[in-house]
């Protein structure tokens, strides 16, 4: 799946992955994807329950290397 | 139609650097949530909105006193733990620097460019002296009236 718009916050703190990735989101169309890249721990929680609250869909994430990886469709 | 919009508020009545970070903190991420977001300064939390340059008002002596005696601005405040005269907010910006974490002031510019609503409360200030001219732009002032109808509909209400 190609993502519409890559949002890299690797090596950013919390609250950054999210802000960022809410910005960029605002941006999209709905049916868009987003990619988000973050080296945040929490991001894997972070990301699950901030798509779940606002109504987007994560459609995949993975982590390799310490680098966590989501898809996100704008609802 | 479009859904009515959460809210989030949260009273910043502590003026302590760590307490405070961790109020902006939620606020720059109940704002990404898309919730309306007030944080309603009292008391010592006031002085996370002052500017920190010294400003030109009219005080009488204890005004002056309280204005000397707290710190100017969101890079002045202590540490509730460990402060041990300054050193330790100097060692937290430091690991804070080193962990990419967004210093006091940047979350406080994050969250007035996310829309987050800065209330100051009057009352306090006029207790503790502080001149609506001596706080960051962008700020509001109200009572505790406007906080309550910000409260009554929100989910998240938080006493930092």
């Amino acid at each position: 799946m190609k993502a519409d718009i890559t949002v890299d916050t690797k090596g950013l703190a919390c609250p950054m992955p999210i802000v960022k990735a809410k910005k960029a989101l605002d941006g999209l169309q709905p049916g868009q994807i987003m990619e988000v890249l973050s080296t945040d721990r929490g991001s894997l929680n972070d990301f699950q329950a901030w798509v779940k609250q606002t109504n987007h869909e994560l459609v995949h994430h993975e982590a390799e290397n310490g680098v966590y990886k989501f898809l996100v469709k704008k609802v | 139609m479009e859904q009515q919009k959460e809210k989030t508020t949260i009273v910043l009545f502590s003026g302590d650097l760590d307490k405070a970070i961790a109020a902006f903190i939620i606020a720059n991420g109940a704002a990404a949530y898309e919730h309306d977001v007030t944080i309603f300064c009292t008391f010592w939390g006031l002085n996370a909105l002052r500017k920190d340059e010294s400003v030109l008002v009219k005080k009488n002596w204890l005004e002056k006193a309280f204005g000397w005696m707290m710190p100017r601005g969101a890079n002045k405040l202590g540490l509730s733990k460990l402060n041990m005269l300054g050193m330790g907010p100097q060692m937290i910006k430091h690991v804070m620097k080193k962990h990419n974490a967004l210093s006091l002031p940047q979350l406080i510019e994050l969250a007035q460019e996310q829309g987050v609503k800065l209330v100051a409360c009057t009352m306090t200030q006029e207790l503790l002296g502080l001149k609506d001219e001596e706080l960051i732009d962008g700020v509001e002032f109200a009572g505790v009236a406007a906080y309550l109808g910000d409260a009554n509909q929100a989910k998240i209400n938080l006493f930092i």
